[in-house]
């Protein structure tokens, strides 16, 4: 299979008042086209800045991002351009993300019109007609506006315009989290209809682990800027290698009466971003913790096939 | 108040946790009738002015955009401040400290306490919305999906965060939230709501080991299974009902695999089926089922 996504080394400093702030630091992976990565890890761990980082939402700091097999570490404004209609972005709030002042129907052609694709207005519309029946909107809501729609028909919009320039990669920031789970339902299942058709390769990302496995072919945990475990998205779910990835895991609320506990609860405080030093960065609050890992950082190394753990002790601790 | 269909049930009882989950019309409407009621007053009722009290120090609400809700000019760590002045005879020193605390307690390290919201990420300004209205140690504690942008570890911390709440100072939750798992993790009571109306209510127990309502069982039943791997996920077909031009009969009819000629027309009347589980669903009308 053709790899459509690389990144090496990738990193995202900040400058903030009290120093340098690491949000993405050294992350690393590829994926192949048509398959989808979820990410997933602690809130502020830094998903969204990756996310934002390879579209060129936000200037990388160091690292390389090749695209179908080109360097596009940098690039000029008229690339960019270019490369915006094969890379998208789906947001968690639809809500925000879309004009309040143009309907539905001007919103979904916007990118048409930027990209001067169709220039004729009647073939714009029935390109607009196309791409909203092809998401399941229904044609009154042509000229509607975003406030008159609820957030699940919203979400098919921001998919539709994400859609219209027939983009190769598309990055979802929790593009199901503010919908009811009715309507999630049927959002995921027509993204997965979505990139079976069009040979689509999804960025995932999202804290519902049970949509992230259902939805994923690889996916990848990230700790303060960092990625801490790799494998198959049902490898991972059956074998957890790292002490934060155990603790996620264990952690997800069963949909249960009285469900028995098994949360790890971490303990011990949260480091900050800012200035980190050469360590585990997970280290304050791993119960498995040495003076090692305080001291030196670990690498990610390969544990069983395609399977990636960043942790000095995991074969001790798994007992492998 | 900001949506309807939300009753009276929880107030007044100090350690009841409430939650209430499904369809609320979206875009919120407006309270249309009924009332609102805590410690005996009908909040629907009180001028303004009182209400900003009751708002402020006895109820506490945390509502799910935090962009919206959060001071673009301001840093976290005065506006958590900011509402501690406003509850106690703290110092600006000490309220500063207290900002440090309630950070730290939500998992976010106090230093970065002067930071602008927008150097945060979408999970942590969430977390500054919840210290907001935990600084305050309110009677009760309305949530609109307090925790959709937060991980499971961290979700878990700030559910701990506010059982400490109930358990400490009596406060009363009521928790608005799609997410089953949260529910059944923190909540004694369940409303479920389906276009605007509660459709079952009942105690955690009654709602998870012995739902009724065709809605209930499909909202259930539609979720994504972690221990099962299914090619497609099972949906409740259809869309959610528009706000502004409700079904008749049964608003869940036309979904409903169960419908039949007589859930069309007419108001179908909540049905208790035990002292402390109601239905309202047309086929429980007779004791049919
Ligand atoms: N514009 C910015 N200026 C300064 N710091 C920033 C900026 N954007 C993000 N950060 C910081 O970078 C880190 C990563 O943020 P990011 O939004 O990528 O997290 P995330 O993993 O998407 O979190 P969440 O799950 O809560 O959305 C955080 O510590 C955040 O405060
Ligand atoms: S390297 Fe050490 S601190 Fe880090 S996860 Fe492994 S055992 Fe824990
Ligand atoms: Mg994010």
């Amino acid at each position: 299979m053709a790899e459509i996504l690389r990144v090496e080394e990738l990193t995202k400093y900040f400058a903030t008042k009290k120093g340098t702030l690491h949000a993405v630091d050294g992350v690393s992976f590829s994926v192949e086209e048509g398959k989808t990565l979820g990410i997933v890890g602690e809130s502020g761990c830094g998903k969204s800045t990756l996310g934002r980082v390879i579209l060129h939402l936000h200037q990388r700091t160091g690292g390389r991002i090749v695209f179908q097999g080109k360097d596009i570490s940098d690039v000029t404004p008229a690339q960019l351009k270019e490369l915006r209609k094969d890379m998208q972005i789906i947001f968690q709030d639809p809500y925000a993300s879309l004009n309040p002042r143009m309907s539905i129907g001007e919103i979904i052609a916007e990118p048409l019109k930027i990209y001067k694709l169709y220039p004729s207005k009647e073939e714009r519309q029935k390109k607009v007609r196309e791409i909203m029946d092809v998401v399941g909107l229904a044609e009154r809501t042509y000229s509607l506006y975003p406030h008159e729609l609820d957030g699940g028909r919203r979400q098919r919009v921001g998919i539709a315009r994400a859609l219209i320039l027939n983009p190769r990669l598309i990055v979802c920031d929790e593009p199901v989290s503010a919908l009811d789970v009715s309507i999630q339902a049927q959002i995921l299942n027509l993204m997965m209809e979505l990139q079976r058709e069009r040979n689509l390769t999804y960025l995932f990302i999202t804290h519902n682990l049970s949509v992230v496995k259902h939805i994923s072919d690889d996916i990848t945990v990230m700790y303060l800027g960092q990625m801490v475990e790799k494998a198959g998205a049902s490898e991972i779910f059956a074998h957890q290698y790292h002490p934060y990835t155990k603790a996620l895991i264990s952690a997800i609320p069963q949909p249960k009466y009285n469900a028995p506990d098994q949360q790890i609860i971490l303990k011990g405080e949260i480091t900050s971003p800012i200035n980190v030093t050469k360590s585990c960065r997970f280290a304050p609050r791993c119960i498995y913790a040495k003076p090692e890992c305080f001291e030196r950082e670990p690498q990610l190394e390969e544990i069983s096939k395609d399977h990636f753990v960043k942790c000095h002790f995991v074969r001790e601790i798994n007992g492998l | 108040m900001r949506r309807g269909g939300v009753g009276d049930p929880g107030a007044g009882n100090p350690t009841t946790a409430l939650g209430i989950m499904g369809l609320v019309p979206d875009p919120p409407g407006e309270v249309l009738s009924g009332s609102v009621l805590f410690e005996g007053q009908d909040l629907l009722q009180l001028p303004e002015k009182n209400m900003r009290e009751i708002r402020g120090g006895k109820i506490s609400m945390i509502f799910q955009d935090p962009m919206t809700s959060l001071n673009p000019v301001m840093t976290v760590g005065e506006q958590i401040a900011e509402v501690v002045l406003l509850h106690s005879r703290m110092s600006k020193q000490e309220a500063r400290k207290k900002a440090m605390e309630m950070l730290e307690q939500v998992g976010i390290p106090g230093g970065r306490c002067d930071d602008y919201p927008h150097q945060f990420s979408g999970g942590m300004k969430q977390r500054v919305m919840i210290a907001i209205a935990l600084a305050c140690s309110p009677e009760l504690l309305i949530a609109d999906e307090p925790t959709t942008a937060l991980d499971v570890t961290i979700q878990a911390q700030v559910l701990e965060l506010m059982r400490n709440l109930k358990r400490e100072y009596g406060t009363s939750l009521i928790l608005i939230t799609h997410d089953l798992g949260v529910v059944a993790k923190i909540c004694d009571k369940v409303a479920v709501v389906y276009a605007g109306e509660i459709i079952e209510y009942g105690t955690l127990e009654d709602i998870y080991t012995d739902k009724r309502h065709p809605y209930t069982i499909g909202l259930f039943d539609s979720l994504p299974d972690i221990e099962n791997e299914a090619a497609e996920l099972k949906v409740i077909q259809g869309m959610v009902p528009d706000p502004s031009n409700l079904p008749e009969g049964c608003k869940f009819h036309p979904r409903c695999p169960y419908a039949q000629e007589g859930c069309k027309h007419g108001r179908v009347e909540p049905v208790q089926i035990s002292e402390t589980h109601m239905v309202r669903c047309g086929r429980f009308r007779s004791g049919e089922v």
